[in-house]
C-alpha cells in the first residue's frame, strides 16, 4: 500500500467480513433448513444452526424424492444437470473453435458474413425468441430430448471471439514452420494450435459449465417428462405446490444439491474461473 | 393342443402391447392423483388386448395446455388430453382441433346417454344444443369448512355453519370478540370461489350470451349489484379483521391460516376435504354450503364447478378413436368413478356412481364428502349457473386477482374494481374472438 | 491480420457448418419468425391466420399492462444495476487495500456466481417467506410488516435483492481487476502531493475505472433484463398485481399462458432492439478501450 494506515485496513477488513457475511446468508440459511424437520419452521422461532436431520433428508431426496410434487429421486435430475452441463460446454467450445480457426486462417469468399452470422447470436437472448424457438425444437421432434435440451443452446459468438483474439495472437512462423514439414490444416489445428489452447479451453470450459448447469427457462420448456427434468428447473415445481405449504427442508436440501457441482467447480479452479469470466466478456 | 391354447393365450395376455393399438393421454395430474389415474388406466389396459391407453403427466395445466397446442401444430398431439376448465373456451372455439365426445361416441357406436351424467357437471362442458364437448375428468366445486372446536369456545352451536353471509358476519365477530380466534374466515380463490361462484350461487350473470356459452361474442358482465356488494363487505370485512386475504389465484396462505386455527372458517374446494381434515390435527372440522346473501331473489341457486375434462384432438388414426371411446365408457363407468370420486375427492360425473358411493356407506364415514355434490344439485342450473365459457380466461382471473388486491390496498372502490375486470377483461376477450374469426 | 495461410476452399466451411448450422436452425429461423409473427394475428392451435400489419405493436402501445412492464423493468433493472455495483465496488475497494488477506477474502466473495438465477430466488424467497423466513420475523421486531405476496414494493424489494446479491461476485471480480491495473505509481506520486485516500479515490481510482464501471453497467443491465427471467419465476411470477412482471417475463406468460403469440412475437421483436442497441454499445466501449 502507498501509506499504512492501521485504521483504514481495519476499516477494510470489517466491510469484507460483513460482505462475506451477507453474501453467505442464504446459502447458510438453506443448508441450516435442510438439517431441520419439517415442522421447525412452522413454530415462528427461525432456527439459526443445523439440526440433526441432515442425513435423513438428504437421504430421502435421493432415494424417494417428493412424489406429490412430481419430484423424482434426485440422482437422475443431477446426472441430466451434469449432461445438458457437459454438451453444451463441450458442444460451444468444440464448435467455437473450429469456426475461430476457419475464420482466422482461412481466405474465402463470404468469410465476413460468416463471422458477423455468428455474431448476430450475441444479440438473441434464448428469452426474445422463446416462443419460435420451442416451436422449431418441437417440429424436429427433439422436445424431451438431451439433444433438446443442449443443441439450441451451443452456439457462441462469446467462444468464438475469444478463439479467433486468441489465434490472432498466435505467431506465424509456427504456421510456416508446420507448412514446410508438410502439413496440412487439420494436423496444424490438431498438433500445434489445440495444446497451446489448452488453458483458454479450461477456462472457457469453467465458465460454459456453469452457464449450461443453471440453465432455467429453457429445460423448463423442453423438458416435460420427469426422467429428463434438470436439477435448477426442479426446484421450481417443487416449492411451487397447490394447496399446501412447501416442504422448505426438503426444497432446500435440493436447492443445496443444485448449487453444490457449479460452486466446487468455481472454487476449486477458482484461478481458471476468473480467466475465462474476464476473457468471455472482453 | 389344450396346453397350446392356453400357453398363446398367456403370451396374448401377458404382453397387452401385441399388435394392439396405442392411445397417449396427456394430463396435469401429479403426486399420488397421479398415480390413482396410472393405476386406473392400468385396468383398463388389463380389461382387454385390442388398445393400449398410455398416460403421461406433463407438468401443470397451463403447461399441458401449452404442450398440446405445439404439438398440434407440430401434428404431434395426443389422442386425449386433460384440460381445465378455464381452457374450455379455447378449446371450444379451436374447431378442427378436437372431435367431441358426443359425436365421437356416435360415430364409434359406443353406448353412450348423456342423461345418466349429473346435469351440473357436464353441463359447464355443453354447446348450447345440450351436446357434450368434452368428457368430466376432475371435477370439484367450493364449499364451507369451518373449526368446529372454536365454534365451541365462543358460544356457537358446532353443529350449525353459518347459512347467510349475515350469519358469517355474525359469528365471526363473537368468535374474536369471546378470544376463540383472531380472525372470522378466509378464503381459498378470489376469482373462482368469491367471483365465479358467488355470482351463479345468487343467480346472477358473469357475462353476455350465457355466461359465454352462445359463442365468442360474449362479454363480461360481472360488476352486477351484487357482486359489487359482495365485494364491497370483503374490504370492509378485511379491514375489521373479520377476513383475511390468502393471495392471488388459489390463495396459498388461506390453508394455513385455517390450519393454525387463526380463522375459524374457509373455503375452498370440495376436493382439498381430506387434505383439510388431515392437517387439521387440533381441532375438528365442520362442513357446509357456501352463505349466501338471502335478500337476493333466487339464493342459493348452484354452485358451479372446476377442475377439468378431457379432449379429444382431431388428426389421429382412424382407429384410435374407437379405443378412445372404449376408454371413456370404462372411465364413465360407475366402479371407476366411485373409486377415483372417493379416493380423490372430485366429483362423480355419474348418478350411479353417486348412488353407489352412497350405498357403500362412504358419505356416512366421512362427513362433508357429499356436501359437493349436494350443493351442485342443489337446483336445475340456469343460464347464470350452468358455469362460463371465456377466452382468454386464464388471464382474466388474473385481472379479477389483480383488481380485488388494488380494491383492498384501497386505491379502488368495490364498483371501480369491478368495473376495472370488465374492462380489462373484455379487451381480451375482443382479442380472443378476432383471433378465432 | 494474419496472412492468408490456407488455400483451401472447402475446409473451412466446413469447420463453421457446425456453429452456422446452429445459429441459422435456433437462431436466425426463430427470430425471423418472431418478426413474421409478430404482424399476424393467430389464434392458439393455429388454425386461422391474419396479417394485421403494426396492430400487435399499436396494442402494446395502448396498453397499460406492456406501458408497465416497461416502467418495471427500468426500475428493477436500475435498481439491480446500481445495488450490485455499488457493493461489489466497496468489496474490490476493500480487497484492493488488503493484498495478503485479499486472495482469501476473493475466494469467500466469489462463488455466488455459480448459483443459479432462479435458485438465488429460491433463496431468497425463503429468507423472506411471510410465514418461515427469518427476515420478515425481524423485521416484524421492528415494526414492519413484510409481506410480498401482496404488497408490491416488498415484492420489487426481493426479487431485486435476489437478483443483485447473484451478481456481486461477477462485478467485483472486474472491479478487482481494473483496481489492479491501475499504476501503483500514481497512487504514490498523488500521496507525495498530499492527497489523502479519499481525494485520491475521487481523483485516481474512479476516473481510471470508468471503463471498467460502464462496461458493467452494459453488461449488468442485460443481465438484469433478461437473465433474470428465473428469479421472477421461481419467485413473485410478476406479482403481485404486475409490480414484478419485466419484459421479458411477459413475452413468456403471454405467448406461453396466454397464448397471444402475436402480441408476445411483437414484444419479442422490441427486446430485440434493445439487446441490438446495447450490443452496439458495449462494443463500441470495447474498440475504445482497445485503442488505448
Amino acid at each position: 500500500m502507498v501509506e499504512d494506515r492501521p485504521l483504514l485496513n481495519l476499516l477494510a477488513h470489517l466491510v469484507l467480513i460483513v460482505g462475506v457475511a451477507v453474501v453467505a446468508m442464504p446459502l447458510w440459511i438453506a443448508f441450516v433448513a435442510s438439517t431441520h424437520g419439517p415442522n421447525d419452521f412452522m413454530s415462528g422461532v427461525v432456527p439459526i444452526l443445523p439440526g440433526p436431520h441432515l442425513v435423513e433428508n438428504y437421504s430421502r431426496m435421493f432415494s424417494t424424492g417428493v412424489s406429490t410434487s412430481g419430484m423424482p429421486p434426485v440422482g437422475r435430475m443431477l446426472l441430466n444437470s451434469a449432461i445438458m452441463a457437459l454438451s453444451i460446454s463441450i458442444g460451444k467450445i468444440a464448435i467455437s473453435i473450429l469456426s475461430a480457426f476457419a475464420i482466422v486462417y482461412f481466405r474465402f469468399p463470404l468469410r465476413m458474413l460468416a463471422f458477423w452470422v455468428i455474431f448476430a447470436t450475441l444479440m438473441l437472448p434464448v428469452e426474445v425468441r422463446i416462443v419460435p424457438t420451442y416451436k422449431v425444437v418441437a417440429d424436429l421432434g427433439l422436445l424431451n430430448t438431451y439433444a433438446g435440451l443442449s443443441i439450441p443452446l451451443i452456439a457462441s459468438a462469446t467462444a468464438t471471439f475469444l478463439f479467433r483474439q486468441l489465434f490472432l495472437t498466435m505467431p506465424d512462423e509456427l504456421t510456416e514452420a508446420a507448412r514446410i514439414d508438410g502439413a496440412g490444416p487439420m494436423k496444424f489445428f490438431r498438433d500445434i494450435l489445440l495444446p497451446l489452447s489448452r488453458t483458454n479451453i479450461a477456462a472457457l470450459f469453467v465458465i460454459m459449465f456453469i452457464y449450461g448447469w443453471n440453465q432455467y427457462l429453457w429445460p423448463l420448456l423442453v423438458t416435460t417428462s420427469s426422467d429428463k427434468y434438470t436439477i435448477v428447473a426442479g426446484i421450481k415445481r417443487m416449492a411451487d405446490v397447490a394447496d399446501a405449504q412447501p416442504q422448505w427442508h426438503l426444497v432446500m436440501a435440493t436447492a443445496i444439491l443444485a448449487v453444490l457441482p457449479p460452486l466446487l467447480v468455481v472454487v476449486l479452479m477458482q484461478r481458471l474461473f476468473v480467466k475465462g469470466l474476464v476473457e468471455t466478456e472482453k | 393342443m389344450r396346453f397350446l391354447a392356453a400357453a398363446s393365450l398367456a403370451l396374448l395376455t401377458s404382453s397387452p402391447a401385441f399388435a394392439a393399438t396405442e392411445v397417449h393421454w396427456w394430463h396435469a395430474m401429479g403426486g399420488e392423483l397421479g398415480a390413482k389415474l396410472e393405476e386406473i388406466v392400468k385396468g383398463f389396459n388389463e380389461s382387454q388386448s385390442d388398445y393400449v391407453v398410455i398416460p403421461s403427466y406433463k407438468g401443470s395445466y397451463p403447461e399441458t395446455l401449452t404442450a398440446t397446442m405445439a404439438a398440434f401444430r407440430a401434428k404431434q398431439q395426443p389422442a386425449i388430453v386433460q384440460v381445465f376448465e378455464v381452457g374450455t373456451g379455447t378449446m371450444m372455439a379451436a374447431k378442427g382441433a378436437t372431435r367431441p365426445v358426443y359425436k365421437l361416441m356416435q360415430d364409434e357406436g359406443e353406448a353412450f346417454d348423456p342423461k345418466s351424467y349429473v346435469t351440473a357437471v357436464v353441463g359447464y362442458y355443453t354447446d348450447p344444443e345440450g351436446n357434450m364437448l368434452s368428457l368430466p375428468f376432475n371435477s370439484s366445486t367450493p364449499i364451507f369448512y369451518y373449526n368446529k372446536d372454536v365454534f365451541q369456545k365462543a358460544g356457537l352451536d358446532p353443529e350449525t355453519p353459518p347459512k347467510t353471509w349475515a350469519e358469517v358476519e355474525d359469528f365471526s365477530k363473537k368468535i374474536m370478540e369471546s378470544g376463540a380466534a383472531k380472525c372470522g374466515f378466509t378464503t381459498g380463490w378470489i376469482s373462482w370461489i368469491q367471483t365465479e361462484n358467488l355470482s351463479a350461487w345468487h343467480n346472477q350473470p358473469i357475462g353476455t350470451e350465457q355466461n359465454g356459452f352462445g359463442g365468442p361474442a360474449a362479454r363480461l358482465s360481472l360488476n352486477g349489484p351484487v357482486q359489487v356488494k359482495h365485494w364491497g363487505n370483503l374490504k370492509k370485512w378485511a379491514d375489521e379483521g373479520v377476513f383475511m386475504y390468502g393471495g392471488p389465484t388459489d390463495g396459498d396462505n388461506a390453508p394455513p391460516m385455517f390450519y393454525s386455527q387463526e380463522c375459524a372458517m374457509y373455503m375452498n374446494s370440495s376436493a382439498s376435504r381430506a387434505g383439510v381434515v388431515a392437517n387439521a390435527k387440533d381441532f375438528k372440522v365442520g362442513f357446509g354450503m357456501l352463505p349466501y346473501y338471502d335478500d337476493v331473489a333466487g339464493a342459493p341457486q348452484n354452485s358451479i364447478i372446476g377442475g377439468a375434462t378431457l379432449w379429444v384432438m382431431e388428426g389421429r388414426p382412424a382407429e384410435e378413436y374407437k379405443g378412445v371411446a372404449k376408454f371413456f365408457t370404462y372411465l364413465s363407468s360407475p366402479e371407476v368413478q366411485a373409486d377415483w370420486h372417493q379416493f380423490s375427492g372430485y366429483l362423480p360425473i355419474t348418478r350411479a356412481a353417486e348412488d353407489l358411493t352412497r350405498q357403500q356407506g362412504f358419505y356416512e364415514k366421512n362427513p362433508g364428502s357429499d356436501v359437493g355434490v349436494r350443493q351442485i344439485t342443489l337446483n336445475e342450473p340456469t343460464e347464470n349457473s350452468k358455469g362460463l365459457r371465456f377466452g382468454n380466461y386464464v388471464q382474466i382471473r388474473t385481472i379479477i386477482d389483480e383488481e380485488f388486491e388494488q380494491l383492498l390496498a384501497g386505491k379502488k372502490d368495490a364498483q371501480g374494481a369491478l368495473d376495472a375486470v370488465v374492462e380489462r377483461g373484455n379487451a381480451l376477450l375482443a382479442e380472443f374472438e378476432a383471433q378465432n374469426k | 491480420m494474419k496472412r492468408a495461410l490456407f488455400g483451401n476452399r472447402l475446409l473451412p466451411w466446413l469447420l463453421l457448418a457446425p456453429q452456422l448450422a446452429v445459429t441459422a436452425i435456433f437462431f436466425l429461423w426463430p427470430a425471423a419468425q418472431a418478426i413474421r409473427q409478430s404482424f399476424l394475428r393467430e389464434d392458439a392451435f393455429g388454425l386461422s391466420t391474419s396479417f394485421v400489419g403494426l396492430a400487435n405493436y399499436a396494442a402494446l402501445w395502448g396498453s397499460a399492462e406492456y406501458l408497465n412492464a416497461v416502467r418495471v423493468t427500468a426500475i428493477f433493472a436500475v435498481a439491480t444495476t446500481l445495488l450490485s455495483l455499488g457493493v461489489a465496488l466497496v468489496l474490490a475497494l476493500a480487497v484492493d487495500r488488503l493484498v495478503r488477506a485479499g486472495k482469501v477474502y476473493t475466494t469467500l466473495l466469489v462463488w455466488p456466481y455459480a448459483v443459479a438465477p432462479a435458485v438465488a430466488g429460491i433463496l431468497w424467497w425463503f429468507i423472506f417467506n411471510p410465514t418461515v423466513g427469518l427476515l420478515p420475523y425481524v423485521l416484524d421486531r421492528v415494526g414492519y410488516d413484510w409481506n410480498h405476496l401482496m404488497r408490491p414494493r416488498d415484492a420489487m424489494i426481493l426479487v431485486v435483492l435476489a437478483s443483485a446479491w447473484s451478481r456481486i461476485s461477477y462485478c467485483f471480480l472486474f472491479f478487482v481487476a481494473g483496481l489492479q491495473s491501475i499504476p501503483q505509481s500514481l497512487h504514490e506520486a498523488a500521496a507525495i502531493d498530499g492527497a489523502g485516500p479519499v481525494k485520491r479515490f475521487f481523483t485516481i481510482t474512479l476516473p481510471l475505472l470508468s471503463p471498467t464501471t460502464f462496461f458493467l453497467l452494459v453488461v449488468n443491465i442485460v443481465y438484469a433484463m433478461f437473465e433474470t427471467f428465473g428469479v421472477i419465476d421461481a419467485t413473485t411470477e410478476g406479482g403481485p398485481a404486475q409490480s414484478t412482471n419485466i419484459m421479458v417475463y411477459k413475452v413468456w406468460f403471454d405467448g406461453f399462458i396466454g397464448q397471444n403469440l402475436g402480441s408476445s412475437a411483437a414484444q419479442s421483436v422490441i427486446l430485440m432492439l434493445i439487446v441490438i442497441a446495447l450490443t452496439v454499445i458495449q462494443f463500441r466501449w470495447i474498440e475504445k478501450r482497445v485503442a488505448y
